[in-house]
């Protein structure tokens, strides 16, 4: 039992290491990480979409000081102030496990460089690469769709709801919800 | 807590609290309409306000006390549009139109035709990202006719006219730009030949302003800011606040910090009065910007306040300010109803203002003196109005102090009483006000200013107010400003009032009972469940059957109800900027939608 227990902290304290692990080069403001992502599941032909993942994204949200960052980042450029704490104002809600435009870190690069015709801005030159990438790597922290150890563990505000570290593990629906705003005419 | 006051809440919804006898008629008299909305009724309601004084009130009686259990649904009419429908229906000679939320679609129903069918729709195509800056859903207050025309906004900043019997468009201008986060969601007023319109956007620092446009062809004839320099505030000789604070030069920049007045907020996005003796312009302006007050010391003129203004020129002329250096989103945007009334053994011409602050103030509108400022609900942040400087009382220990949480701010940041329009009743003399029970915690943060993106600094949560439920229907003695009885609702009231001649009043809760009341007593007399929330403004007028008939829109939403209408969250209490922490019943008991419900007498 003894020996379990030093085992799993162990392993605890090596993945601590990594979670911690950070890059002292960021990508500069005007270069752009270039995922190849469909935002479909569906694709001409019989096999399904083409897709080429460099594996940043995974490097983004297994890691605890990206994410803490994103969430600093999240509030410094008024994400909040549209998405509130991921329960959603004018923009849609990101804690759950529904999405317009699809809920992989790469969907949720493009969302916030490219904007989304319904009110989400775009903010390409506003931010640098790697924030957004920070960012987008908090956002899939928040219905936990990363790793527990590297999701943050407190809130430094009000408390909107447990943080996100205690949230069970989320699971993401496909892209192409209907988003409250498409539902009307025309 | 929250769990078991919501308890509560529930077992004492819909209970009416005791209601007082009316005295035979005391002297003074009560309040009465100004003589230039009392002309004989035609039946029609063409403005959301019904008249220039805001009384919501028709002369018919057909549904009346007796009569009213017997109301059934004539028509219904499904708007398309499953969002917050805060629109009034309206009635010009035999057309009724309606107007949807975003996308703002407008639609003429031909009401000599059974079933009233559709004559013509009318889709400005407003932008879609303009959604995105919408603060409180995507909601429209209604269009408003003169001159042959209907006239409304949209939500992208555009104001329309269009041909009231063919649906062609007379014109189009664009008067404000999304990328700074200016919308449009009020109700235009237009006098004679002047539409008045301002900007909606205090929380996203819009710098706020009121525009007249020629009513013939949409071209600008005045516009005044309401932060700044005097001059782009059309401040001059004539303007003659009645408070000293309100008195000195270039205010709109002085109770600023440097610049800060840029973004300052003041947004014009609520009810225009006007009154035709006077020839004055009646407004409020919205609350400061960003909300965190600390950003910003000084009373910030001329936010959170109501202007009076020369309906030809846009020139002020007095000023009074409800929430100097406004602490909690306190926007002066709420109806000013016009009454005549004798104060102190003396006529005045006042207004009666059911405010955020949680006070009905009654004000001399000749001249912006307070008369009296009375509660009408639980306060904890605020304890008065001195009645010698005008000036908002507030209590120090509910201030916001950055990155503290303050518990139990009442009331909250929709305040006492939203948007959301009471009713005078020409004939009980009384008002009639649909409002909120409800108390906060707000946490003051440093906010950023990003132009497009939100402007606001406060964390807040919301719950509901001393006895657990969170809407109340008061009906308010305006002379001796007292309640004299109130119907509790489970949720807040977010529905306008309507007062008939048939002394029965109407509202709607946003669980989605259409309910009529006993003027005098508060009984409810009868009561509709329709297929969603009721956020609308109910409206009654003469079929060209000769028959009274009543209409709403339902389909639930606004800033309180975005939880349904935008699928919020419920896991978030800070989400809709903490209503959600409210409202999270509200998802089990309604669903979104969008329909036009019309009753009748059978
Ligand atoms: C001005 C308001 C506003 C701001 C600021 C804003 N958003 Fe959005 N966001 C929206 C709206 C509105 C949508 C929905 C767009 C649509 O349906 O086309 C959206 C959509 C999104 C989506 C897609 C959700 C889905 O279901 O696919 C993500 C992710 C997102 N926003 C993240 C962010 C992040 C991160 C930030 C800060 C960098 C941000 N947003 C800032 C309004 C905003």
């Amino acid at each position: 039992m003894r020996q379990l227990l030093i085992l799993s902290l162990s392993v605890l304290a090596l993945a601590a290491c990594e979670r911690e692990d950070r890059e002292y080069r960021a990508n500069p403001v005007t270069s752009e990480t270039e995922e190849k992502i469909a935002l479909s599941p569906l694709s001409a032909g019989p096999s399904g979409p083409t897709e080429q993942r460099s594996g940043l994204g995974q490097q983004y949200e297994e890691n605890a000081y990206h994410i803490a960052q994103g969430k600093r980042l999240y509030i410094w450029f008024n994400c909040n102030g549209c998405h509130a704490h991921g329960g959603g104002d004018s923009g849609p809600p990101l804690l759950d496990d529904r999405w317009i435009y699809g809920g992989q870190i790469e969907n949720i690069v493009q969302t916030i460089r490219e904007g989304r015709p319904n009110g989400m801005p775009s903010f390409r030159g506003k931010v640098p690469d790697d924030q957004i990438w920070q960012i987008a790597a908090y956002v899939r922290s928040m219905g936990r769709n990363v790793p527990k150890p590297a999701a943050p563990g407190r809130n430094d505000d009000m408390h909107p709801g447990p943080a996100e570290q205690r949230r069970p593990p989320g699971e993401v629906m496909d892209g192409g919800q209907i988003p409250p705003a498409a539902q009307m005419p025309q | 807590m929250g769990g078991a006051r919501l308890a509560l809440g529930l077992t004492l919804s819909l209970i009416l609290q005791p209601a007082l006898p009316i005295f035979a008629q005391p002297t003074p008299p009560q309040p009465a309409a100004p003589p230039f909305v009392t002309g004989p009724e035609d039946g029609q309601w063409v403005i959301p306000q019904k008249n220039f004084a805001n009384t919501r009130y028709s002369d018919l009686s057909e549904i009346n006390t007796e009569t009213v259990k017997n109301l059934q649904v004539a028509f219904t009419f499904s708007t398309g549009v499953n969002r917050g429908q805060e629109s009034a229906p309206l009635v010009v000679g035999s057309t009724m139109y309606v107007l949807s939320p975003y996308p703002n679609i407008l639609y003429a129903l031909d009401l000599t035709q059974p079933g009233a069918p559709m004559k013509w729709q009318y889709n400005p195509k407003p932008a879609a990202a303009a959604q995105g800056v919408a603060c409180c859903d995507v909601v429209n207050r209604g269009p408003t006719f003169a001159n042959g025309r209907i006239y409304f906004t949209t939500l992208d900043a555009h104001v329309v006219a269009v041909n009231a019997d063919t649906g062609e468009e007379v014109w189009k201008t664009k008067l404000g730009d999304i990328n700074r986060g200016e919308t449009m969601t009020m109700a235009p007023l237009i006098v004679r030949d002047k539409v008045f319109v301002g900007i909606s956007g205090g929380e996203y620092g819009v710098r706020g302003w009121i525009e007249a446009l020629n009513a013939e062809d949409g071209k600008s004839v005045w516009k005044a800011y309401n932060t700044g320099p005097d001059q782009d505030v059309k401040i001059g000789p004539t303007f003659k606040p009645f408070y000293d604070s309100d008195k000195g030069k270039d205010l709109g920049v002085t109770t600023w910090p440097a610049d800060a007045w840029q973004q300052g907020g003041g947004t014009v996005w609520g009810w225009l009065s006007y009154d035709p003796d006077l020839n004055l312009l009646y407004h409020g302006t919205g609350n400061p910007g960003p909300w965190n007050p600390n950003q910003r010391p000084g009373d910030n003129k001329w936010t959170a306040g109501i202007f009076a203004r020369d309906a030809d020129t846009g020139e002020a002329r007095w000023f009074y300010q409800t929430s100097p250096h406004d602490l909690h989103d306190w926007d002066n945007v709420n109806e000013m109803i016009l009454l005549d009334m004798e104060w102190d053994g003396q006529p005045r011409k006042v207004m009666v203002h059911p405010g955020r602050t949680g006070f009905v103030y009654v004000i001399d509108r000749t001249n912006g003196e307070v008369l009296s400022a009375k509660p009408f609900h639980a306060l904890t942040s605020v304890t008065g109005v001195d009645l010698k400087t005008g000036r908002l009382q507030t209590n120090p220990e509910k201030e916001p102090v950055n990155n503290r949480v303050i518990r139990d701010i009442c009331p909250t940041a929709p305040g006492a009483k939203d948007w959301n329009p009471s009713a005078f009743s020409h004939k009980t003399g009384l008002l009639y006000i649909p409002h909120m029970n409800m108390c906060m915690d707000w946490e003051s943060v440093e906010p950023n200013y990003i132009a497009g993106t939100p402007y606001i600094g406060a964390e807040v949560r919301m719950m509901p107010g001393p006895g657990g439920h969170m809407g109340e229907f008061t009906a308010w003695d305006i002379r001796e400003g007292k309640e004299l009885w109130t119907i509790n609702e489970r949720f807040p009231l977010w529905s306008g009032a309507l007062a008939t001649a048939g002394d029965v009043v109407f509202y709607g809760t946003m669980d989605g009972w259409f309910k009529a009341v006993h003027a005098r007593s508060g009984e409810v007399l009868w009561q509709f469940k329709v297929d969603s929330g009721i956020i609308g403004q109910p409206t009654t007028y003469r079929g060209p059957d000769g028959k009274q008939y009543v209409a709403i829109l339902s389909g639930v939403g606004g800033w309180a109800g975005s939880i349904v209408s935008a699928d919020l969250d419920p896991r978030d209490g800070t989400a809709a900027k903490g209503f959600v922490n409210a409202m999270r019943e509200l998802k089990n008991v309604t669903t979104k939608g969008g329909t036009l419900y019309v009753f009748k007498l059978p």
